[in-house]
């Protein structure tokens, strides 16, 4: 058995004619976030259910703390999720919720009320459920999640529905959770959302994953060597650069975009053959960018079926 | 102060049981926390008594001059009874026998009444008419009796104790074909016989009727049970045709053995009084000449199956419950399903066998103690109020009352429990309640209710639909010996109580297994 918190092996799950999960294989490790990212359909909300014992993977396996989950006695324990928060009784108050799930583990009503504070539901939680904000259900959400205090947590999208200031409360909040040793899978599909808590990215597309790496290397990776020119004479630096082997594309407004050479190696050969340029400047990918650049094969649209061009 | 939040776990079977213990907390409080459902199951059981209530406040069991307030005579088994013939006795000690011959049993059936008296009547004997040998403790209501006799369509029979019945040599008396019978006293033991010609005599049976007094009377008895048949069943509804009877027998050749007591025949109208349902026929009396003896009478000696209002009379809300313990008992799955709530019960119990298992009690709990509530207050409210507006009760024992009463929690529970689990096979709330309620309810208002199917449709439906479940409220039984109208309007059901609610039990349970091999097996 392995160190990981979490571990999905070779899971592949089809519904239909739709391939959900086609291999999904990695791991989360305690002690830090982990981003699950990828566009909608690619497997994410599947992968998790897999890992509760919610549905069954038609191959592959996955584990909580080299366990799998249906083996767990006390599962609120070992693992808490945020699946759907509109998985509520509309009539049923936030505190009661809270509470039968308490009983199902045999966990005390003290443990509640601590949750409603951390959560920040507060007074709320003694209000029927159905009128609560998507954001007051993603704290009611969290706060499930963490009732058996337990040391892997996943949630999905958590950000859905969330005012900015309770955006800023929740990665302040997953990264305490972080911070005490536990692992957090969060997916969404939006990388904005996590470049800054998560401090490992699982990059998913058509499912499977596309990159599986912390998000320095992703960064790195992705900025390449591309570098923007600016030059009065365009025609005569595309042609310097495209004969030392660079790809040059322009960019309009007498800008370049120049990739295949490092910006120091552009200034070099630009000035030995006196083409004039105003300025040059590497180009440093933003993470969406790089997000964006690996899953645009991976993007599944729900109307269009499953076989891809590549087969 | 609260146990700590996370309790050391103890190993093998505490453990497992704790456990079970903790999922039965987590769906009650997923119960309680609904107020809707709260307020459904416990209006729904107000609803219930208060319907008893009513009933038993404005049923009136009419007799001239205002209500009846007639005591349906109970036999020694405490079974309600009819005891109306027309006795030809004298006094008999502990030992001692009579032989008789019957030679003629006719009857008359009138058919049209008028204020005048019977305006046309029919020659013919109805099938339970009754004429021969019977030695009874007294002409009180109910008294321990034995009887030897010829019958119109059931051969001759012996019968004691209204509901005791044996079979004896078949046919019907006439000039032709006379039967000759005789019972005799050996202090508590009554002997039956019967012949066909005076000299072959064969032993009917042998009853003990433990505690008869030293002296008895005995005698000659002759009546006749009103005719009653189904006219008509169908579409429109089945109506029920009846008309008083009286018959008439032809004795002779009485022979007397042993502690005769006196030296005269009397003849004696055993009845109820002018409320009960058999008054004393215009022609019933005793004739006797040359040793022959003309007796005619009317009325029965048998158990009582149709005069009183049953228990569960006022039971009607039971209809109400029902109705709402299968909507909740569906949305209680459904609504999880619905919302997708049941992936966070799953999540938390990942053995799902257990969670249906809790689920089901849980449900089963609240739906039978309310049941219990509803039925319990409806009856035991509502009898004694109709029978202070004086409807004669069925009486019955304890035993039946607390079967009728638990027999109605329980039923209501297992609709509940079947509504949950068709809930979760088909995760579809108003899909499930139509379907368990066209299940339970609809075969009964077809049959029952508004008994629009024939006969034969209705035993059927009652046989073979979860609504043979209604039969664990029947409250009196069916005795083969009395001609009625046995049908599910009248609170019989073909099959016998508990068999009855066995067939609900059994698709509950069959629900139960599917809903929990589907829970299982599919994804949340």
């Amino acid at each position: 058995m392995s160190d990981a918190a979490i571990e999905v092996a070779g899971l592949r799950k089809r519904f239909g004619p739709t391939l959900a999960l086609d291999g999904m294989t990695f791991t989360v490790s305690p002690g830090e976030i982990t981003g699950f990212i990828g566009p909608n359909g690619a497997g994410k909300s599947t992968t998790m259910r897999v890992i509760l014992g919610l549905d069954a993977p038609d191959a592959g396996h996955a584990l909580i703390s080299g366990r799998s989950y249906r083996s767990l006695r006390r599962p609120l324990t070992q693992a808490g999720a945020l699946l759907d928060a509109a998985a509520l009784q509309p009539s049923r108050s936030g505190r009661n919720h809270l509470l039968w799930l308490a009983h199902s583990q045999g966990v005390g009503t003290r443990r509640v009320d601590e949750v409603i504070g951390q959560s920040g539901l507060g007074k709320a939680a003694r209000r029927k459920a159905g009128g609560y904000s998507l954001g007051m259900r993603q704290r009611l959400g969290i706060a499930a999640a963490l009732l058996g205090d337990p040391p892997v947590l996943m949630l999905d999208e958590p950000f859905n529905g969330m005012d900015p200031e309770g955006i800023v409360w929740m990665r302040g909040f997953l990264t305490a959770l972080a911070a005490e040793g536990r692992a957090v899978l969060v997916s969404s599909h939006l990388m904005s959302e996590l470049q800054e808590t998560a401090g490992h990215l699982v990059i998913v597309g058509r499912g499977k994953v596309i990159a599986d790496t912390s998000v320095a290397n992703l960064l790195a990776a992705a900025s390449g060597e591309r570098v923007t020119l600016c030059t009065a004479a365009p025609a005569g630096a595309a042609a310097v650069l495209e004969r030392s082997g660079a790809v040059v594309a322009d960019a309009g407004g007498g800008n370049l975009t120049v990739s295949g050479l490092a910006a120091e190696r552009i200034v070099a050969l630009l000035t030995d053959c006196k083409v004039p340029f105003s300025e040059v400047t590497p180009h440093r990918a933003t993470l969406e960018e790089a997000y964006m650049e690996l899953t645009k094969d991976a993007v599944e649209y729900r109307a269009v079926p499953a076989r891809g061009p590549a087969r | 102060m609260n146990a700590p939040a996370i309790a050391s776990s103890r190993p093998g079977t505490t453990a497992a049981r704790e456990k079970f213990a903790h999922l039965l907390r987590a769906e009650w409080t997923k119960f309680r926390s609904v107020r809707g459902w709260v307020i459904t199951i416990v209006i729904a059981t107000l609803l219930t008594i208060l319907l008893g209530v009513w009933t038993g406040a404005n049923s009136q069991e009419g007799c001239p001059g205002g209500p009846c307030h007639y005591v349906i005579p109970t036999g020694p088994g405490g079974e309600a009874v009819t005891d109306t013939y027309y006795f030809v006795n004298r006094p008999l000690a502990e030992h001692g026998s009579i032989t008789v011959r019957v030679t003629s049993l006719t009857g008359v059936i009138e058919t049209g009444m008028t204020p005048e008296g019977p305006a046309r009547t029919e020659a013919a004997v109805v099938p339970w008419s009754k004429a021969g040998l019977i030695l009874t403790a007294g002409p009180s209501q109910g008294s321990t009796y034995a009887a030897v006799m010829v019958t119109g369509g059931h051969g001759a029979r012996m019968q004691w104790n209204y509901t005791g019945d044996t079979a004896g040599l078949p046919g019907r008396v006439s000039a032709a074909s006379p039967r000759w019978l005789r019972l005799s006293r050996a202090s508590d033991v009554i002997t039956g016989y019967d012949s066909a010609d005076g000299t072959r005599w064969t032993k009917i049976g042998t009853v003990s009727l433990p505690k008869l007094a030293p002296t008895v009377q005995a005698g000659l008895f002759v009546t006749s049970p009103s005719y009653s048949a189904t006219t008509s069943s169908g579409i429109t509804g089945g109506s029920g045709g009846g008309a008083p009877t009286h018959a008439t027998a032809a004795f002779d050749r009485v022979r007397l053995r042993g502690g005769w007591l006196g030296d005269a025949w009397t003849g004696t109208a055993v009845s109820g009084g002018s409320n009960s349902p058999y008054a004393v026929g215009s022609g019933s009396g005793y004739h006797q000449a040359n040793g022959t003896f003309v007796v005619t009478g009317t009325g029965d000696i048998a158990p009582d199956v149709t005069d009183g209002t049953p228990v569960d009379g006022p039971l009607a809300g039971l209809f109400i419950g029902l109705i709402a313990v299968v909507v909740i008992g569906a949305l209680f799955t459904t609504a999880e399903y619905r919302r997708g709530l049941i992936r966070v019960t799953l999540a938390a119990s990942p053995r799902r066998g257990r969670v249906l298992a809790a689920k089901a009690t849980v449900l089963g709990a609240i739906t039978f103690v309310a049941g219990l509530a509803g039925a319990a207050g409806a009856i035991l409210i509502g009898t004694p109020l109709l029978r202070a507006n004086g409807n004669p009760i069925d009486p019955v024992t304890a035993l039946t009352e607390v079967r009728v009463i638990a027999g109605t929690a329980a039923l209501v529970a297992m609709a509940a429990v079947f509504a949950l689990s068709v809930g979760v096979i088909l995760r579809h709330g108003a899909a499930a309640v139509t379907i368990v309620l066209t299940a339970i309810i609809l075969p009964y208002l077809l049959t029952a209710a508004f008994p629009v199917l024939p006969a034969s449709a209705a035993d059927w439906l009652l046989r073979v639909t979860p609504a043979a479940g209604f039969a664990i409220k029947q409250v009196i039984p069916q005795y083969q010996q009395v001609a009625g109208n046995y049908a599910p309007s009248a609170g019989y059901f073909p099959l016998a109580p508990w068999a009855g609610f066995a067939v609900l039990c059994a698709y509950a349970a069959v629900a139960l297994a599917l809903a929990s091999f589907l829970l299982r097996r599919r994804d949340a």
